[in-house]
């Protein structure tokens, strides 16, 4: 990873959350914009090696989302929620879940703040569950699961090899 | 959709820490349940369990008879744990790194 990354990750033991903070040179309105925009979604949300499509988005109360992001190896993952509340141009409310993992819902909160013409973006993910977070998660506090996860990662790399 | 239980997905499975610890030795190359259980320092029954948990979900496959069963990783098993639990942190990061991107593209264009 390169050294520009500068989203914090916040996590408690026994808490079911995670909270994200980052700050952008932008005014909130824009930033929020960027959430909310069908267009925009696809030129930032998620990884850039993904191609993301927006399925739906009903930015209203109540609203479906749905983004489909694909891999250059023509996986498919799929993600989808609901609009809990949306409140120009400083919070939005939302589910998110994986469908690769049904079940595990998350509430989303994200508050959009100003801040000398800079936005902070705190954005709260509350789990159904401790065990959902970590699992989530892998447990950032246990070094051995960041290795562990890396080689299972050479594995997978190397399984789409030898299946491909 | 009721409730995913502990032992019903591979999300759950990989929340608990022994089955975690199972996995990484794995990693390494086949082993049978005697071996986990020594090398881990974990009492042989609970090994079983673990690992009667993850080859439920599909991490696990077991090859071989009685005694001499031995597990191994399943890559496939692992993918949608891989697709996205693995890179939370980077998923975010990169894109907010993105975000900050178009941010900048934007206001330019404004200007």
């Amino acid at each position: 990873m390169d050294g520009k990354s500068a989203t914090q990750f916040k996590t408690e033991p026994g808490k079911q959350e995670i909270v994200m903070t980052r700050v952008f040179e932008a005014p909130r309105e824009l930033v929020f914009k960027a959430y909310t925009d069908p267009n925009a979604i696809p030129q930032w949300w998620g990884p850039s090696r993904h191609t993301t499509i927006v399925d739906k988005m009903e930015v209203k109360m109540g609203g479906i989302w749905r983004y489909v992001s694909h891999d250059s190896a023509g996986n498919e993952f799929a993600f989808r929620g609901v609009y809990h509340s949306i409140e120009y141009p400083s919070r939005i409310v939302f589910t998110f879940e994986f469908e690769g993992m049904p079940g595990h819902v998350l509430l989303e909160t994200v508050t959009f703040e100003e801040q000398a013409r800079k936005t902070i973006l705190i954005d709260k993910s509350v789990f159904q569950s401790v065990e959902d977070r970590d699992g989530m998660l892998q447990s950032g506090m246990e070094g051995g699961a960041v290795e562990t996860m890396e080689r299972l990662a050479q594995l997978l790399a190397q399984a789409s090899h030898t299946s491909a | 959709m009721p409730r995913a239980t502990t032992n019903s997905d591979a999300f759950n499975a990989v929340a608990e820490r022994q089955r975690r610890r199972i996995l990484n030795l794995l990693t390494h190359g086949e082993h049978s349940v005697n071996d986990i259980a020594r090398v881990l320092h974990i009492r042989q029954p609970q090994a079983s369990k673990h690992l009667r948990v993850l080859k439920e979900v599909g991490l696990v496959s077991v090859r071989g008879s009685g005694k001499r069963r031995l597990y191994r990783l399943n890559g496939e098993g692992l993918k949608p744990i891989y697709t996205w639990v693995v890179p939370f942190e980077r998923f975010w990061n990169e894109s907010h790194d993105r975000l900050a991107q178009y941010l900048d593209d934007q206001q330019k264009k404004e200007k």
